[in-house]
């Protein structure tokens, strides 16, 4: 049974991709319900795979509360969102505005949490902001009443490659760089990738970029090279909550369920997996989260589907239009010639 | 007592309305030429197939040397658009049906390959029969090397690209064969008029596909068919939609007239450049808002 190549359910990923007696496909499950957003698997990734700051800009704030990061890209292989929003917006409700302070929409940074302070643009260094805001001790207070009262809520989660079960970057990589491992993950080969960019344009989460200066392809390996030695990547070990758990992919979703079921009995209600369906668009993540909002508040896609799904159908409507071409030309050239 | 709107706009939520996914790394001009280029150089060699098959040796020599010449140019801008162009020949380390952009090397290497071949032989009086078969072969190679452009667009996550899958092949045939045409008018500009009419006919049916296709795609996206309206996308579609018009009107009497058909291959060449342009910029405009990611998706 070949088929759901393109889509749909897959058991055996390596399988498919020609490994035999391979090891189990193994991923990670990110339970952002327990995030404290301390970094150490950003910091972790970047010290274990060397990852460069080619910019020299790792001190620049964003404004978007402590993410400083962005988002994942060709030198950031995990990146911790920061959101900090009222306590009753992820149930659908505007959080009560403190007086004197406008409501943001929900998902928006908490405008108590910023209102006040000095605007921070891009490039303001550290030094700028420490000075500002030494100066606006009220400000401070502020916000940490708000936090006492129980009306503000800072939801934390550390994004990573999903590994997709139909990775489209893999799907669409001209040159075979990019390739399914035996442990069921995706990574691209440095020394085959040419740097056309077909992979950053696939990907449905944004994960995957080219990087400045060297314009190959970058993303997670999962830590391919720890993984071959027997050892756990380096932002799960780094962890210190256990938000970030890494092990094969079946157990993890079993996890996952027990864990979700947990959060639900305790009122959380909002808990919600994300990537943990075989069914979905991508057939499943090998990285999946438990997530305690709607997945855009999070910078992911609601509902993502691998392009190349779609592909067969668009081959046959190129066949088509390449057959209407050729029909033209013969129109065009058609009656008798003079 | 301040007015409240009585619809409220469609609201999206977002992470800091930062994009979701990451915009093409793909480059203006590069991308659009060769999306241009390709089609150009596929219709221009199929003609000079069907040219050569019906005797009309001018046209048959024009359509293969526009087929190899544009061929040529456009894997030149296409190894420019690599982040290590010296790796271009890694393209052809393997044949991946799931990859546009592997058929498309191969395709495009051997439908340039196939084209110079005729036209070298066409040149030289070397090897006229393996000549001949070369460009009756691009006949073959070059319809599809104008198509499989809009499967390369479509096979993204870019919801101005994907979501345009059924209409993009479909655009790029048309697209091509008025640039084909357009060559074919200044290639036969100083010849009698009867030798105009095939590649005036073809200009004209090429414009006409072109121009109802992409009054279709601007209407029938959705939300995401904004992103072909607005912005620098807008304005070139804009633009397409009355050179290439103009382009097919000026066609029509390119038989009887020289500067008709001067005209006609100016105003054509122009909108075709114009419709790359254009559909190539809603892409990342459909990105840089994670709106269009969120809305398709919902």
């Amino acid at each position: 049974m070949t088929s759901n190549r393109l889509s749909g359910p897959l058991a055996d990923v390596s399988g498919d991709a020609g490994y035999v007696g391979h090891p189990p496909r193994v991923g990670f499950f990110t339970d952002t319900s327990v995030c404290i957003g301390c970094k150490a698997c950003e910091v972790a990734c970047k010290e274990w795979n060397g990852l460069p700051d080619p910019d020299g800009d790792a001190l620049t704030l964003t404004g978007m509360s402590y993410d400083n990061t962005s988002e994942l890209g060709s030198n950031a292989w995990r990146h911790v969102a920061f959101i900090e929003q009222g306590a009753t917006s992820a149930r659908g409700g505007d959080p009560p505005s403190p007086p004197g302070r406008g409501a943001g929409p929900p998902g928006a940074p908490l405008p108590s949490a910023r209102a006040g302070l000095p605007a921070v643009a891009d490039g303001t260094t550290v030094a700028d902001v420490v000075t500002a805001v030494s100066s606006s001790a009220d400000v401070i207070s502020a916000v940490m009443d708000d936090g006492d009262t129980g009306a503000t809520r800072w939801l934390m989660s550390s994004d990573v490659c999903k590994h997709c079960t139909h990775a489209a970057c893999l799907d669409v990589c001209p040159t075979g760089a990019l390739v399914r491992t035996e442990f069921g993950t995706v990574i691209v080969q440095p020394d085959v990738c040419n740097g056309c960019a077909y992979c950053v344009s696939a990907c449905p989460f944004g994960v995957i970029d080219r990087r400045e200066g060297d314009g190959r392809a970058w993303k997670c390996t999962m830590c391919y090279d720890r993984l071959r030695g027997g050892l756990e990547p380096a932002c799960a070990k780094a962890c210190p909550t256990d938000s970030i758990q890494f092990g094969p992919l079946d157990e993890l979703r079993a996890i996952a369920q027990t864990r979700l079921a947990e959060l639900h009995e305790a009122g959380t209600t909002e808990a919600r997996l994300y990537g943990a369906d075989p069914d979905d668009g991508i057939g499943g993540a090998g990285a999946f989260f438990l997530l305690l909002d709607e997945p855009e508040v999070y910078g992911l896609p609601p509902d993502p589907v691998v392009t190349t799904r779609d592909l067969p159908a668009m081959w046959r409507r190129a066949g088509v239009a390449a057959a209407m071409l050729a029909a033209g030309v013969a129109v065009a050239f058609a009656g008798r010639r003079p | 007592m301040t007015e409240q709107p009585q619809v409220p706009e469609a609201d999206f939520r977002s992470y800091y309305g930062r994009p979701i996914l990451k915009p093409p790394r793909w480059r203006e001009p590069e991308l659009p030429a060769y999306l241009y280029l390709g089609g150009l150089s596929g219709a221009a060699a199929a003609m000079g197939a069907v040219a050569a098959a019906t005797g009309r040796r001018p046209l048959a020599r024009a359509g293969r040397l526009v087929g190899a010449g544009a061929g040529m140019s456009g894997t030149a801008f296409l190894i420019a658009e690599l982040g290590r162009p010296e790796r271009f020949l890694h393209m052809l380390r393997v044949a991946k049906p799931t990859s546009p952009m592997s058929m498309g090397a191969w395709l495009l290497a051997a439908h340039s390959g196939l084209a110079s071949a005729a036209v070298g032989s066409d040149l030289t009086g070397l090897l006229p029969r393996l000549g001949a078969l070369a460009g009756a072969a691009t006949g073959v190679t070059g319809p599809l090397l104008a198509t499989y452009t809009g499967v390369l667009l479509s096979d993204t996550a870019v919801p101005a690209w994907h979501e345009a899958q059924r209409h993009l092949p479909f655009l790029f045939a048309g697209s091509a064969m008025a640039s084909a045409g357009a060559a074919g008018l200044v290639a036969t500009a100083l010849r009698s008029r009867q030798e105009r009419v095939p590649p005036a006919r073809l200009a004209v049916i090429g414009a006409a596909i072109e121009l109802a296709v992409t009054a279709d795609l601007e209407r029938g996206l959705g939300l995401t068919g904004e992103t072909y309206r607005q912005g620098g996308a807008g304005q070139m579609m804009r633009a397409a939609r009355w050179l290439t018009p103009a382009g097919g009107l000026a066609a029509l009497a390119a038989p009887r007239s020289r500067v008709a058909a001067v005209a006609a291959a100016g105003l054509l060449t122009a909108g075709a450049l114009a419709t790359r342009f254009g559909v190539f910029r809603a892409g990342p405009a459909s990105v840089a808002d994670p709106k269009y990611v969120i809305a398709s998706q919902r």
